[in-house]
């Protein structure tokens, strides 16, 4: 039993950072701090393609002499371009939250419900 | 040379010109560009159908890498279908936009608006041509980050809220697509779209792949605004530019619904999805959605957002024609996807032209403005009959064969639940009806003027379009059932 | 950070090597680790590091937002460029081995292009992102 939590506990911990993220998001009501959740949410995917990628024993994916056994790159350049994605996100979500503290001075969920329902 | 490259024009043409808008210097000038860039896109999108309506295929590798290796576009019926459909609303959008768009829009601010509508154009298309699972998320991506920036442009401040929102469930939607892509790339090793196909029948009852599976069927359904996940969409619709809510209404969620069939039934297979309760769930979500965003609708104080319930209900019908996983009930699915296309398009180009007159489309600013916007509101009123499926529209023909394939396998409350959406819509409606034409005209709608040209135009066309595909079944019918069998349904258990 | 007298100096003498860096990573993309999307970011840090330092005024001098708008979409243009370049020698898009006379050169002449690309545009885009975001409200 012991042995299934430590052979895999990079899965475990994309677990536990998957959760804690998707918590946040649905938990908080303060707009920066579900843009932080969505980060880790991501993050937790991005050790997973890791995860995928590892080959025992192999070596990172460079032709050198010596070595035949190599980590599976493409899941690091998927991870690549699914991070550039989430830095997009975060960027315009960041945007957003700026804009919307400009136009309702507040940038919690109930608060600015409460200012939509007063007009 | 032209034709060798067909598939990847149509995705190229729009991410070249996407950039060279964002620089140009004002406004006229982008949206010239935009318009030749759209109709480029329809007349080629029109020449790919053409050579696929018989059954054939296009494989386009990109680099030169042969698949599985290298992405594929591969292209049958329904992907020229889906790409046919959106690149016609963009094209026949852009008319409409010139001025809408410079009303609502901040002048400077107009380019980099059509810059973000070129690369939403890109997302889809790309979304429609891509054979690869990977390039499909990154493309639907490319999609929604342009659509979020585009319904923050909206007028209100409220629109900043709604596309926070969407940005939030879009994301978390997006996410467990990749987490889902992640687990069966894991098991199969590959990315290519067919090859998954191929080697993921073997081990369907791995544990890993239903996991995936789940994880694909949810993030897909939150872009679909499938029924308990729609709570982005009304808000998202209510307060994007005009012009955007013609866009997504008629096609973000079309693309989402390919995206479901493709990979539902595509990369897995109808008889997984019959193994597993998948069938069931989407039978009893749509029904569900059908008839509580129907009657949602009714209680709505705005047209915009009457609209925006309105298509989580039709949406909700083509999940029904999902889960009855058969070659009829995926053929109504695509039919509906194309009329639902032409319905919504008009609807929303007529609540545009409204806003453009009146400001708002909230009911209490809109009695009796028939009398005064005789050609908006009647063009309403007929792409409202065929939101019911009034015989003679292009409703009827997706409602006629959703009725059909739930006759097919015999479950009479399907077809109940159809029948009885259909009673709903009736009453939103005439509630709609009421409003325009009964109601005596207010201080505001009795001095106003009806929508210019430039507007009534391409909603005309639609509203046409309606009608003319409500008794010429050929394209629509034809094309949704060839792409239906080539989704390999009821090819293993016959 | 007017009078941080150790910053300023070393700021000064970071940035070329930061920027230096950039550079390695760009271009010794094809062979070894790295790439575009890297070398655009290191560069870019570069100069938020030299904004956080001498001020957003005085980094909009060098690079106003106008200048790297231009350079994003130009970085996307050359991207998309060598792709059409590619079909239009009769090949597939980015089939990078027509671009020279051998494949293996034709290979490494595409992804140079291609990462320089990506480079200038993620440089310019993550500038555009800080100064945005920094630069709201001052005016």
């Amino acid at each position: 039993m012991i042995d299934i939590i430590l052979d895999h506990y990079n899965y475990w911990i994309v677990i536990f950072l998957m959760m804690s993220g998707f918590y946040t998001v649905i938990s908080q009501g303060n707009l920066i701090k579900k843009i932080a959740g969505i980060n880790i949410f991501q993050t937790s995917v991005f050790l997973l393609y890791i995860s995928i990628g590892y080959v025992d024993d192999g070596t990172p994916p460079i032709i050198a002499e010596g070595y035949t056994t190599y980590a599976n790159p493409l899941p690091h350049v998927l991870i690549l371009t699914a991070i550039v994605v989430g830095v997009s996100t975060t960027a315009l979500g960041l945007a957003l939250v700026i804009r919307i503290k400009e136009a309702y001075s507040t940038i919690e969920e109930d608060e600015i419900h409460d200012k939509d329902k007063s007009l | 040379m032209i034709e060798q490259n067909l598939s990847l024009l149509l995705v190229i043409i729009p991410l070249l010109s996407a950039p060279v808008t964002a620089i140009l210097p004002n406004a006229r000038s982008a949206w010239l560009l935009t318009l030749a860039v759209t109709w480029t896109c329809l007349i080629l999108a029109g020449w790919q159908i053409t050579l696929v309506t018989d059954g054939s295929i296009i494989s386009y590798e990109l680099g030169g890498w042969s698949p599985p290796w290298g992405i594929e576009y591969r292209i049958d019926a329904m992907n020229a279908f889906v790409a046919l459909i959106v690149s016609g609303i963009a094209a026949i959008t852009l008319p409409y936009a010139l001025l809408s768009v410079e009303k609502e829009i901040p002048l400077e601010k107009i380019p980099l608006f059509y810059s973000a509508f070129q690369l939403c154009l890109v997302g889809l298309l790309g979304i429609a041509q891509t054979g690869d699972v990977f390039n499909l998320f990154v493309f639907l991506e490319i999609s929604s980050l342009s659509s979020y920036a585009l319904i923050a442009m909206g007028e209100q401040r409220r629109s900043l809220t709604a596309a926070y929102q969407y940005l939030i469930m879009g994301t978390i939607g997006a996410t467990f697509l990749l987490i889902g892509i992640g687990l069966i790339y894991a098991e199969t090793g590959t990315l290519n779209m067919l090859d998954l196909n191929q080697r993921l029948q073997p081990i369907l009852d791995h544990r890993t792949v239903h996991t995936g599976f789940a994880f694909i069927v949810v993030g897909i359904a939150l872009k679909l605004a499938l029924f308990p996940l729609h709570l982005w969409l009304p808000n998202a619709y209510k307060y994007a530019p005009s012009v955007i809510s013609v866009f997504l209404a008629a096609t973000a969620t079309k693309v989402a619904v390919y995206i479901m069939l493709r990979m539902v039934f595509g990369v897995f297979s109808d008889e997984f999805v019959r193994k597993t309760p998948t069938d069931h769930m989407f039978l009893l979500l749509g029904a569900f959605g059908v008839i509580m965003a129907s009657a949602t609708a009714i209680y709505q104080r705005d047209v915009k957002r009457l609209f925006a319930y309105s298509s989580i209900a039709q949406v909700s019908y083509i999940v029904l024609g999902i889960g009855l996983s058969s070659v009829l009930g995926v053929t109504a699915a695509l039919v509906h996807v194309f009329n639902h296309a032409l319905m919504k398009g008009a609807l929303f180009m007529a609540c545009g032209a409204l806003v453009y007159r009146l400001g708002s489309s909230r009911f209490e600013n809109l009695n009796g403005v028939g009398r005064q916007m005789p050609w908006t509101c009647v063009a309403i009123f007929i792409a409202s009959l065929s939101l019911i499926g009034i015989p003679g529209t292009a409703g009827f023909i997706s409602k006629w064969y959703f009725v059909l394939a739930a006759l097919e396998q015999e479950s009479w409350p399907i077809a109940l639940v159809i029948l009885l959406g259909s009673l709903l819509a009736v009453g939103y409606v005439w509630k709609i009806v009421e409003l325009l034409f009964l109601r005596p005209a207010s201080d505001s709608t009795a001095t106003v003027g009806e929508a210019p040209a430039a507007l009534l135009v391409p909603m005309w066309l639609l509203v046409i379009a309606n009608i003319y595909f409500g008794f010429n079944t050929e394209l629509t019918v034809n094309v949704a059932d060839t792409a239906a069998r080539m989704l390999g349904l009821g090819m293993n258990h016959e | 950070m007017k009078h941080n007298l150790i910053l300023r100096v070393i700021a000064k003498y970071l940035f070329p090597v930061i920027a230096l860096f950039a550079f390695y990573v760009q271009f010794h993309g094809d062979y070894g680790p790295g790439g575009g999307f890297q070398a655009g970011v290191i560069l870019s840090v570069a100069f938020i590091f030299y904004a956080l330092v001498f001020g957003l005024e005085t980094t909009e001098q060098v690079l106003p937002p106008y200048l790297l708008r231009l350079l994003a979409s130009t970085g996307i243009l050359i991207y998309a460029g060598t792709g059409v370049a590619t079909m239009l020698m009769g090949g597939n898009f980015l089939d990078y081995d027509l671009l020279a006379k051998n494949p293996v050169a034709g290979q490494h002449l595409g992804i140079m292009m291609i990462e320089l690309g990506v480079g200038i545009s993620v440089c310019a885009v993550m500038l555009l992102i800080f100064f945005v975001i920094a630069g709201r409200g001052r005016s």
